[in-house]
């Protein structure tokens, strides 16, 4: 999950974004891998996370392949994560998504006295992942760095509109879409929130961060620049 | 992927949503249409966009009547009110676009969704980069930008010229005609994906080396590319080998994804397997 480790942003602009995903290794512990899988996604709910996710088959928001007409006017916005546990029906990454490292912190204490033998990585700042780590008492394993977007960077967004996309880092979230959610927030038409979900609705293994996003989009109509 | 001109309304929903820009309205047909060279099959159209099954002719009634009075017409923005979107029956070499763009496709090579492959997120129990080795993910086209495939060549040669291991397990590698080479099979050298990620492995020593290479290489390649660097920690949870060189090099990273070492070996056959390893250090 590749996908989490190039969010755009500062350190600082973690704060509020901590992924924490299992994930089983082929040939190695994949055999019964699938109940461990949905433990995982079990014990995070207790946690507050703001998203769950598994990354065959979508996220706590999903869009409907045959929506009602009338619910354009009363969309039921809030997420399902039971749907996402119970949905589970592949050996995949899964992932819960927190808005607090405290919440972070929490959840892993409890996946390491679960002992479920997965692989557990945290994606967020470098330090926030420490201090994670620090908190539950396990010292890092392994580190993967993201340096940052080079080469023909001429091709990218704004910043406010990078920060929104990334954090679908398959690219489901286009650029257009983020810039016109902002636009609409601006205007007036939608809240923030609505906003997110929207976009929330595109991530296709339930990784987007909804809070942030509406965070960063409630910055970004209201002029603030990154 | 097509879109239905008989089910299309052109309410532009979809427009907005496709992370290549590869969806336009027509004006000769007022009908959205596939711009094809463009399009990488990612399948955000018909995955993310939720689905109405209303009356075409009944919706294109509605807008028109509002166009004349001058309404806005303010749907939801993630849905296609008519169901329009068709997926087509993909043959190669145009099916690796798929492959390389639609996380919910596994790679045959990987078993593993999305465009990687497990690298240092499993690193506990595969022991795939070791103690004094490097983890490179070098990927092309993040985000939003998309890459052909006669791009990612100008690194994957230039790599092999330097005599680098390309990771077995990796879709790219998979598409070599030589790794020894670099060279990329020539019938998807003109297809365009969402992104691409290249995975080579080297002793810490070479980092820098790397590093450069992948400086002056991306200047001739059109897109976007982002570096990844993993490595292991040491026995405390630190890591004062790699950070520094980065920094060295003008990094200062700030997001990274910790593989905090909780996983285990459970697999029974892979259980023996290493029962009969030499123990290594960390």
């Amino acid at each position: 999950m590749t996908n989490t480790l190039h969010r755009f942003g500062t350190s600082d602009s973690f704060h509020d974004d901590f992924v924490v995903f299992a994930i089983a290794s082929r040939g190695k512990n994949e055999q019964d891998a699938l109940p461990r899988l949905r433990k995982f996604l079990e014990m995070a709910i207790p946690f507050g996370p703001v998203n769950l996710g598994d990354a065959r088959n979508g996220g706590a928001l999903r869009p409907s392949k045959q929506m009602n007409p009338t619910s354009h006017w009363n969309r039921d916005l809030a997420p399902d994560f039971r749907a996402v546990v119970d949905g589970l029906n592949h050996i995949t990454t899964v992932a819960a998504v927190f808005d607090s490292r405290v919440k972070a912190e929490d959840f892993v204490k409890k996946v390491k006295a679960a002992d479920l033998g997965l692989s557990i990585n945290i994606s967020t700042s470098v330090d926030g992942a420490d201090q994670c780590c620090h908190a539950a008492g396990i010292p890092r394993h392994s580190v993967g760095y993201s340096l940052g977007f080079e080469g023909k960077t001429d091709k990218l967004p704004n910043e406010q509109v990078l920060t929104v996309m990334t954090m679908c880092g398959h690219g489901m979230v286009a650029q257009s879409l983020a810039k016109k959610m902002i636009d609409w927030v601006k205007e007036g038409r939608r809240t923030p929130e609505q906003a997110a979900t929207y976009m929330q609705r595109f991530c296709s293994c339930g990784v987007f961060n909804p809070v942030r996003a509406a965070r960063v989009i409630r910055e970004a109509a209201e002029g603030h620049q990154h | 992927m097509r879109i239905d001109p008989n089910k299309c309304v052109a309410c532009g929903n979809c427009t907005y949503v496709c992370p290549m820009g590869a969806i336009y309205i027509d004006p000769k047909i007022k009908r959205a249409t596939v711009n094809r060279d463009e399009c990488v099959e990612c399948y955000a159209c018909y995955n993310g966009l939720s689905q109405e099954h209303l009356n075409p002719t009944m919706v294109r009634t509605m807008r028109k009547m509002f166009q004349m009075l001058r309404l806005r017409f303010d749907p939801e923005p993630d849905v296609c009110p008519t169901a329009a979107f068709t997926p087509e029956e993909l043959t190669w070499p145009r099916v690796v676009r798929r492959a390389f763009s639609d996380p919910r496709v596994p790679h045959e090579s990987t078993g593993v969704e999305g465009r990687g492959t497990e690298e240092v997120k499993t690193n506990d129990v595969s022991g795939r980069v070791g103690v004094g080795e490097v983890g490179f993910t070098i990927e092309f086209g993040r985000p939003g930008v998309g890459v052909w495939f006669r791009e990612i060549q100008k690194m994957t040669m230039r790599l092999a010229q330097a005599g680098v291991a390309f990771e077995k397990k990796n879709p790219v590698t998979t598409l070599l005609k030589d790794v020894k080479t670099g060279e990329i099979r020539d019938d998807i050298l003109d297809e365009k994906i969402m992104s691409a990620i290249v995975e080579i492995k080297v002793p810490v020593a070479q980092t820098e080396e790397i590093i450069r290479m992948v400086w002056e290489v991306e200047k001739q390649i059109d897109t976007v590319v982002v570096l990844g660097v993993g490595t292991r920690c040491d026995p405390t949870g630190d890591e004062t080998v790699v950070l520094p060189i980065l920094e060295r090099l003008g990094y200062h990273p700030q997001r990274a994804k910790t593989n905090i070492g909780l996983g285990r070996i459970t697999n029974k056959d892979a259980q023996d397997a290493r029962k009969q390893e030499p123990v290594a250090a960390y």
